[in-house]
């Protein structure tokens, strides 16, 4: 039996990026906020320090600070016609877990998107015509705009201190930024990061074929900053352990270094770790949620009421949150209606390997997160995609982000997978490989979903998620081509032998590619194709919200979380000015 | 019974006495230049420092390298199996003239110390049924641990080969190599495991073994690291990473090496909450 407990203005489930900003700003703003965090407490110090914390076999290949995946899984298939099967170890993307989310073991890498992402469906017709399209796509529009989004895009990267260099200014081109950035009110609040050689090499050789690079954006900084929450952050020295780590120099912007200290030291707020959210409990209407049912860490039950509920939880488990608390239609792929699930979308990643001979010297080791040199000609709409039979793009970058020798060891096609063929190529190659990452967009299509599994269960006796997602057509034309484009490049750097790996069918689980699972909680106007408004309010539930890259109706072709964190500071901003006033529909369903 | 010769153990490995407070090489970015007297502050010849006691904090000389590999415990492996895992290991990753292979990197003992361990008992796995196999893209379905499937696979390894002549072990190298292959194309099944299923787990986990840090028992006096060029754990680059093209030559540092602690105590940060 659950025990009851004191009911509270507002229960943020998950505190990660997401929850933290929101639930400081909800505090501040004099509302009692409890944050339901199933993971354990964790700061920069003592948790993050060495010895321990430079560990590739535990942290990489182990994957210590990921979902408990022994007790909360997801199953996968690639079509509706297999039997969906757990991912008993995780490989492909690697959602975290405990305190400050997936964000302490990011890679820093804070990207907006652009304006015509916000308008992909709109704008897509517009330009390329109606038949342009495979009818299979379920792209849509989102419902708010760059515009709308940009003072917030604002805000997120000064609490982080992005490094970078801005391209365009309120309408203005920058030389050394990225021209195709839609325009920017003002500059990054820290210079970009120093340059790594591959990143040299990439800018020289870009640069002669006439393209336009730029500095990464980077959330591992550059200089000293202070944020404007008073919160004090380090100079990253490119320790080459960032990704799958957690940083212990202060130099990385997580929850923990930007926002928790401020967010803890409030009375207002309340976390509670070891906290397992069973569901979102909504009274006999099924209009209105209650409050949520948790079980912490020793086996209890707890029913903790609240007047507003927001779900923060990393993309897949905001979706699996709605189907266990029964908010929203589940999608039906048969029928095309519903929509809890729908759009789920992922990243299409290729890769580009450059081998140079021995007298160039690269130091993969020396890197941070998002220390890489990249353009974004071939992202997005950036080019014409007339004739090409696909919209989307990638950027293409050198961003070198570690030598850690386990997972990191290139070695041309051709190199046997073990003996002494393998170990020459692995010492012949290991310092003098340029690896070129092509982060490419990735539609949504009718096929593509998520929704609860009918067999495998959680520690707790619930569902799983399951995953159905293969690569649509689009994206394996789009990696094709954007990878030919990155060849070119590996060949004006003067490499003596470039390899393009562009993205092929089917998506596998035992790869890893990208965490950026996006979709299945979309945003949008109407509420036949979103689960969420605009503003990310449940059209069916109004008192839940539910915030975290599953709300993108697909995905663009950059990192997704500098767009989640202007998305936090809009919802909150709507939240204190509108909803808390008076609480209801933000939008007529 | 016959077990593959190994020089005899005469000091303590490395990982052992890294374990007290040794001294931490100069922090600083060593590029071209410096270089040999960080290669030379980490080199002493083998036995000529004993063991500092873990109470003194003075510093002492950093470990020493030795290329004599010791011979390990086993816990997890019975003798049969270690004879094929150490002859396995060392046709994966074979000692030549560029350096040392698995047997002297010490990665039979990873595999031994990981698969007795909490990895070898399904650390990390998610263990209910129903076992179905699915597609390559749905990935491992067994129900094996990994101790479990180590086991089965080598009962099964032996005993065929058993049937058919001499151990893996007293086999020519060309004869293992192709034993080996044929058990990376999957065409034995071992018991119930797939032969390629095993042969993947034996090859990933012996790269661990050879490139993981020292401290879990495998790349002794982090030989990987050196023959390829990573300089292990710890390093500051600020200074050096824009300084394009020039080798870093330090001498790599290792997990256990870490002896300074390198907490970064921040005053507008708590450490803990309440």
């Amino acid at each position: 039996m659950a025990q009851r407990l004191k009911e509270v203005d507002v229960v943020v489930i998950g505190v990660g990026m997401v929850g933290s900003i929101l639930a400081k700003e909800l505090a501040a703003a004099g509302y009692k906020v409890v944050g339901l965090e199933r993971g354990t407490t964790r700061f920069t110090v003592p948790e993050f320090q060495s010895p321990g914390i430079h560990d590739e076999l535990r942290f990489d290949v182990r994957k210590a600070l990921m979902q408990d995946n022994t007790r909360e899984p997801v199953t996968f298939r690639n079509h509706s016609s297999e039997i969906g099967l757990p991912i008993r170890r995780w490989e492909s993307f690697l959602p975290g877990t405990g305190l400050g989310g997936s964000m302490v073991h990011w890679n820093g890498q804070t990207f907006r998107f652009q304006a015509n992402d916000f308008e992909l469906a709109t704008r897509t017709r517009e330009r390329y015509g109606k038949g342009f399209l495979d009818p299979d796509l379920t792209l849509q529009d989102w419902g708010v705009t760059y515009d709308e989004l940009e003072p917030h895009y604002d805000r997120f990267e000064y609490l982080l201190g992005t490094s970078g260099k801005a391209g365009n200014l309120k309408g203005q081109i920058q030389p050394g930024g990225d021209p195709h950035e839609s325009p920017r009110s003002r500059d990054y609040p820290t210079p970009p990061q120093k340059e790594h050689y591959s990143g040299a090499l990439f800018r020289k050789a870009a640069s002669s074929l006439g393209h336009h690079p730029f500095p990464q954006p980077s959330s591992n900084l550059s200089q000293p900053y202070t944020n404007p929450e008073g919160l004090k952050m380090n100079t990253c020295v490119f320790c080459g352990f960032c990704e799958r780590y957690a940083c212990e120099h202060y130099a990385k912007s997580t929850p923990q270094t930007f926002i928790l200290p401020v967010l803890l030291a409030n009375p207002n707020f309340e976390l509670r770790t070891g906290c397992q959210v069973q569901r979102i409990n909504l009274d006999s209407s099924k209009k209105r949620a209650t409050g949520v049912t948790y079980i912490d860490n020793a086996g209890r039950e707890f029913e903790q009421p609240a007047s507003l509920v927001i779900t923060c939880l990393f993309a897949i488990n905001n979706i699996r949150m709605l189907l266990l608390s029964g908010i929203g239609k589940p999608y039906d792929p048969a029928t095309g209606k519903g929509v809890v699930g729908r759009n789920y979308a992922y990243q299409t990643m290729s890769t580009v390997a450059s081998f140079f001979d021995e007298d160039v010297i690269i130091n993969p080791f020396m890197a941070s997160g998002a220390s890489g040199t990249m353009i974004n000609d071939f992202a997005g709409d950036n080019f014409d995609h007339s004739g090409l039979g696909f919209i989307g793009g990638a950027f293409i970058g050198a961003v070198n982000t570690n030598g850690r020798p386990i997972q990191y060891h290139p070695t041309p096609p051709g190199t046997p997978a073990w003996g002494k063929g393998w170990k020459d190529a692995v010492i012949k190659h290991y310092n003098h490989t340029v690896m070129f990452s092509l982060h490419g967009s990735s539609v949504s299509q009718k096929q593509n979903y998520a929704d609860l599994d009918p067999t495998y269960k959680d520690a707790w006796g619930q569902p799983l998620l399951r995953i159905t997602f293969d690569f649509p057509k689009n994206d394996l034309k789009m990696a094709e081509y954007v990878t030919a484009r990155g060849v070119e490049i590996g060949k004006a750097m003067g490499a003596k032998q470039v390899v393009g790996s562009p993205r092929k069918g089917p998506y596998t689980t035992q790869q890893y590619q990208t965490t950026h699972n996006t979709g299945g909680t979309v945003m949008g106007n109407d509420p036949s194709t979103s689960v969420v408004n605009r503003y990310l309010q449940s059209w069916d539930v109004p008192n839940v919200f539910v915030i975290g890259a599953s709300a993108y109706p697909q995905n663009a072709s950059w990192n997704p979380t500098g767009t989640l964190g202007a998305l936090t500071y809009w919802v909150a901003d709507a939240l204190k000015s509108k909803y808390l006033r008076n609480p209801g529909h933000l939008v007529s369903p | 019974m016959k077990l593959p010769t190994s020089p005899p153990v005469t000091r303590r490995s490395f990982v052992v006495s890294a374990g007290v407070a040794t001294v931490v090489p100069p922090a600083v970015a060593l590029v071209a230049g410096s270089a040999g007297a960080a290669a030379a502050a980490a080199h002493h010849p083998a036995g000529s420092s004993p063991p500092a006691p873990a109470s003194v904090a003075a510093p002492v000389p950093p470990a020493p390298v030795s290329s004599t590999p010791e011979r390990p415990v086993y816990l997890f492996f019975n003798v049969a199996e270690v004879q094929f895992i150490e002859a396995a290991c060392e046709r994966l990753i074979p000692a030549d003239e560029a350096g040392a292979g698995a047997l002297a990197a010490g990665v039979p003992n990873y595999l031994d110390k990981q698969l007795g361990g909490a990895w070898g008992a399904g650390e990390r796995l998610y263990r209910s049924g129903p076992w179905i196999q699915g597609s390559p893209s749905q990935g491992y379905q067994l129900p094996f641990t990994p101790a479990e499937l180590f086991r089965t696979a080598l009962r099964a390894i032996n005993s065929e080969l058993a049937r058919q002549g001499p151990p893996f072990s007293e086999l020519s190298a060309d004869a293992q190599d192709d034993y080996l292959k044929s058990l990376a194309k999957g065409s034995h099944d071992l018991d119930g495991v797939p032969a390629a299923v095993f042969f993947d787990m034996l090859l990933k986990m012996s790269i661990e073994g050879f490139f993981s840090d020292p401290v879990y028992g495998g790349n002794r006096d982090m030989v990987a690291w050196r023959m390829i060029g990573f300089p292990g754990a710890y390093a500051d680059y600020y200074e050096a990473i824009d300084r394009h093209g020039v080798k870093f030559e330090r001498a790599p540092m290792s997990i256990g090496e870490d002896g300074q602690g390198h907490v970064h105590v921040h005053p507008e940060i708590p450490a803990s909450v309440g």
